[in-house]
């Protein structure tokens, strides 16, 4: 499945999707992000029981205040309406992987 | 029986795809294993400015994927896994990662280097929350609000010059009594309006609640220690080399860095050190590739 454009109209439903859902709030200037960037879109292409989503803090300052995000790239994990994983920093796929399975 | 690779390559910074790049229009079999995406260090820097052959400059990330991809031009290959373990006591060298063994007649480990921390106690569990190594990266988050950078080089000054455009008020703790920082930095910093100084100091502790809420300074020539209430620390006190994994498998000098000279060649034969993990006078793009080239040359005198 593709990776998900995240903005305030569309997070409602994405939040309490019935499938986990792995958020990756970034930056278009942030190194870190444009590395873990391709990775998102490779769990996203491989692993169709998950929602995956794209959040750009720039564009979503209340998302990001939201969440506390306060570093990037920072990963959300959420399953049934709740956080169950966030973490920030870029990290390789089989770590993220994990999160998602935890 | 497990495929065995003439050469196989640990970590996809700039010293580790150029040996790749060598490695394969010298037909070696070979292999290089990322743990997470090309240019390591390299690509988390906005731009470079003193890599030859860019006259604009050229951004990291970028730089990192044409050396990348100018390997893989010659059949190049990596493996995404990170490196869990590594046995260098048999001739065949043996490498644990999370996608399974590798094994290698000859190995290059260009596995480079992370930020240093500040070694508090609490101090991984705030990281994302108000302890941070990239000033470029968070800086953002902390608009109109008090930061502490901890730090005296280069990239201390350049954090807290950046940081000063954004945040009400910078704190630059320094260990010393004046910066090591090269003289560029000095006349900005002293003209900023909203940077202090503590000179002789040190970050003893930082107390949170959830999140930073500031920090215990203590002056090293009076013993003093001082609360500094703040919204986020920016550490910046140098790096340390990515050897961990190593674990004993080669001489380390007492940083941890790989003790190898210019010829890249480290105390187990067949094994060679390039780019920042290895002990050397300059770590900069340049002398990093070089290490790559010079190192495959070994290699293949090595498998001859």
């Amino acid at each position: 499945m593709s990776v998900l454009k995240i903005n305030k109209n569309n997070f409602n439903e994405v939040k309490n999707s019935e499938k986990t859902v792995l958020l990756d709030f970034y930056a278009d200037w942030c190194g870190p992000c444009s590395m873990v960037s391709p990775i998102i879109d490779e769990i996203a292409e491989e692993n169709p029981q998950y929602l995956v989503g794209k959040v750009n803090v720039d564009e979503q300052e209340e998302l990001a205040q939201e969440f506390g995000v306060f570093s990037i790239p920072t990963l959300v994990v959420i399953k049934n309406g709740e956080v169950v994983n966030q973490v920030s920093g870029a990290r390789p796929k089989a770590q993220i992987l994990k999160l998602l399975e935890g | 029986m497990k495929h065995i690779y003439d050469l196989v390559i640990i970590g996809g910074g700039p010293a580790g795809y150029t040996a790749a790049l060598y490695a394969s229009r010298a037909g070696l079999d070979s292999v290089l294993i990322e743990k997470l995406s090309a240019g390591g260090q390299m690509a988390l820097t906005g731009e470079i400015d003193n890599y030859p052959g860019f006259e604009e400059g050229v951004d990291g990330l970028t730089l990192g994927f044409k050396m990348q991809q100018g390997a893989e031009r010659f059949g190049a290959v990596t493996e995404y896994a990170e490196v869990l373990s590594v046995d260098f006591g048999e001739e065949i060298k043996r490498i644990e990662t999370t996608s399974g063994t590798f094994l290698g007649k000859t190995v290059i480990v260009s596995t480079g280097a992370n930020p240093r921390e500040l070694g508090l106690s609490n101090e991984a569990q705030l990281m994302g929350r108000g302890v941070h190594y990239c000033a470029h990266c968070d800086g953002r988050f902390y608009k109109n609000k008090t930061v502490v950078v901890v730090g005296g080089g280069n990239s201390a000054a350049a954090d807290a010059l950046y940081l000063s455009r954004l945040a009400e008020k910078v704190i630059l703790v320094h260990r010393r009594d004046k910066l090591r920082a090269t003289k560029i930095y000095h006349e900005p910093l002293m003209k900023a309006e909203n940077i202090e100084f503590m000179w002789n100091s040190s970050v003893r502790e930082i107390l949170a609640e959830n999140r930073v809420k500031g920090v215990v300074i203590k002056n090293k020539e009076t013993g003093e220690e001082t609360k500094i209430p703040c919204d986020g620390v920016f550490v910046s006190i140098g790096r340390k080399p990515a050897t961990q994994f190593l674990n004993g498998a080669l001489d380390l000098d007492e940083g941890g860095y790989i003790v190898a000279d210019e010829s890249t060649k480290t105390n187990v034969e067949g094994v060679y050190a390039v780019g920042d993990v290895r002990t050397k006078a300059l770590r900069q793009i340049v002398t990093a590739v070089a290490d790559g080239a010079v190192a495959v040359h070994y290699a293949e005198e090595y498998l001859a």
